[in-house]
């Protein structure tokens, strides 16, 4: 999975990576360690729509220090013509126990939509996010993290 | 007990979209723990939050367990007038809670 | 009778000089090759720790800021009423604990010292540890000196401590037989799984720790360790605890407080 540099300007701290939900299965087999990932609820989420993979942007660390606590940041850049503007971001995890990590909602049309938060990751995995524009059309991106687990056993 | 914080820019100019942060403390239990004794906690995670700037809804999550604790969330918004934004959220135990900041516009 | 003066002399000079070997401080790691845990994190971390705004641990400083400025106990006082502004009057004070406390008439950390004021000051019960007002108030308090160095005095009753403290970094515990210094003196820097060993320094507490979920104090932080090595944990406030966080104290002289640290 190629590392694509930033492509706005915080978080120099990450690594955007941007990964069409369609070249998935075209990846040859040795790109990512474990088998060709699948985002079940993104898959069915989309259903049968056309999805566009280029212009969302979802950034997360490749490397997670821990699980518990992951930053991440998608942010849909502008323009927006009248009529196409973003109504709804969804994250999606590949192995959670809860697929739908969140739904993020614009209910009013914004000039700038970006939202950061932080996610729980149940173990190394794929993160797809989707946009929701107003006139229905839909926009993915996807990345790979690995999640460390802590090295000793905390009893406290 | 509402126990948030929000950053709002102290100096915003009309029309400018401005960033908003909010961070809020909440245990977002999982539902997937054990006591020690081996007893499931129950799950309780803040399932809805809100904000409304000067009485218009702006933003909404939906979270799940899928976010961590204590979580924080930071958006857009697009300046009008002053007024305040006021958040407010509700967890699986039907706790509700809110805050509110100022928003002072200039011109 | 000169010689006798001279060989006495000289065995006085050796002696002195044994005297002085043995009571010398020798650092299992030198004050210049101090590093915080913090530059064992990734960036990330790093750089929530430094976010005034989104640091976690400061929803715990926040709740801290107005336990300062409440009434407590029978003497309905709140901190502020002696100590004014926490922002002057408690710049400094983190750095300088553990510490003999002679009104006590024992060694304190600032969660106890923060306890010795509620309950001989304000006539309030000592808040339990872990819970979200000890942390708080103790976080407030650390944070006021955050970027200071650490500097804790082990003289007089305090030698005694750090002399055990020292002693307890040193023993093997557990089922895992492990002491302090065979992961954080001899093996700083290596992987645990996916973990780089760093050098077990108490600088970044009270602090928050992904692990947890939540704020902790040093004492918890330490209690982990025991939990990590299968070894029985040492009640909170235990003289194991309190010890050994002198010593701590005392090996990180110089390194900045970074409470609220954010640790993973």
């Amino acid at each position: 999975m190629k590392n694509l540099p930033r492509s706005l300007p915080f978080s120099s701290r990450r690594r955007a990576l941007l990964a069409g939900a369609a070249a998935a299965p075209l990846l040859p087999f040795h790109a990512r360690a474990q088998d060709n990932p699948e985002v079940q609820a993104y898959k069915a989420f989309v259903g049968a729509r056309a999805v566009r993979t280029e212009r969302l942007v979802l950034d997360i660390p490749r490397i997670a220090d821990n699980g518990n606590v992951v930053p991440v940041r998608i942010a849909m850049p502008g323009p927006f013509l009248p009529g196409a503007e973003v109504k709804s971001i969804h994250l999606f995890s590949e192995k959670n126990p809860v697929p739908q990590m969140a739904v993020f909602y614009f209910p009013l049309p914004l000039a700038r939509v970006e939202v950061e938060s932080r996610v729980r990751l149940a173990g190394t995995q794929r993160v797809a996010a989707v946009a929701t524009m107003a006139d229905g059309s839909l926009y993915s991106a996807m990345a790979d993290i690995v999640v460390t687990v802590s090295a000793c056993i905390d009893g406290t | 007990m509402a126990d948030a914080r929000i950053q709002v820019p102290a100096q915003i100019r009309r029309g400018d979209t401005f960033e908003v942060k909010i961070l809020i403390r909440h245990g977002m239990e999982t539902g997937y723990r054990l006591t020690d004794d081996g007893k499931q906690i129950p799950r309780n995670v803040i399932r809805l939050v809100t904000c409304r700037y000067n009485g218009t809804e702006v933003f909404r999550i939906e979270p799940s367990s899928g976010i961590a604790a204590n979580p924080l969330f930071t958006f857009f918004v697009t300046a009008r007038d002053s007024g305040e934004l006021v958040f407010e959220w509700v967890d699986d135990a039907g706790e509700r809670a809110s805050e509110r900041a100022a928003v002072t516009v200039a011109g | 009778m000169r010689v006798s003066a001279f060989v006495a002399c000289a065995v006085a000079c050796v002696l002195a000089s044994a005297v002085i070997v043995v009571t010398a401080q020798e650092r299992g790691i030198g004050l210049d090759k101090l590093r915080s845990g913090s530059t064992y994190m990734g960036a990330d971390l790093r750089a929530m720790q430094a976010d005034e705004f989104a640091n976690t641990g400061m929803l715990w400083v926040e709740r801290g800021a107005k336990l300062w400025n409440a009434r407590a106990g029978s003497a309905a006082k709140s901190c502020s009423e002696c100590h004014g502004d926490a922002r002057t009057s408690m710049k400094g004070v983190a750095t300088r604990y553990p510490a003999w406390d002679k009104g006590a008439g024992r060694l304190l950390d600032l969660e106890g010292r923060i306890n010795q004021c509620r309950t001989s000051r304000q006539g309030a019960a000592p808040l339990a540890f872990e819970s979200e007002e000890l942390l708080g108030l103790t976080a407030f308090v650390a944070t006021q000196s955050r970027g200071m160095p650490i500097k804790v005095s082990i003289d007089g009753p305090a030698a005694a401590h750090f002399e055990r403290g020292r002693a307890l970094h040193q023993r093997r515990i557990g089922q895992m037989n492990l002491a302090c210094t065979q992961c954080h003196n001899d093996n700083v820097g290596a992987r645990l799984l996916a973990e780089n060993i760093s050098q077990g320094h108490p600088n970044a507490w009270p602090g928050y720790r992904l692990e947890w979920q939540s704020a902790g104090s040093l004492q918890r932080r330490l209690r982990a360790c025991y939990s990590g090595v299968r070894a029985e944990l040492p009640p909170y406030n235990s003289a194991d605890l309190l010890d050994l966080s002198l010593y701590l104290a005392w090996r990180a002289e110089g390194l900045p407080i970074e409470s609220p640290g954010i640790r993973r």
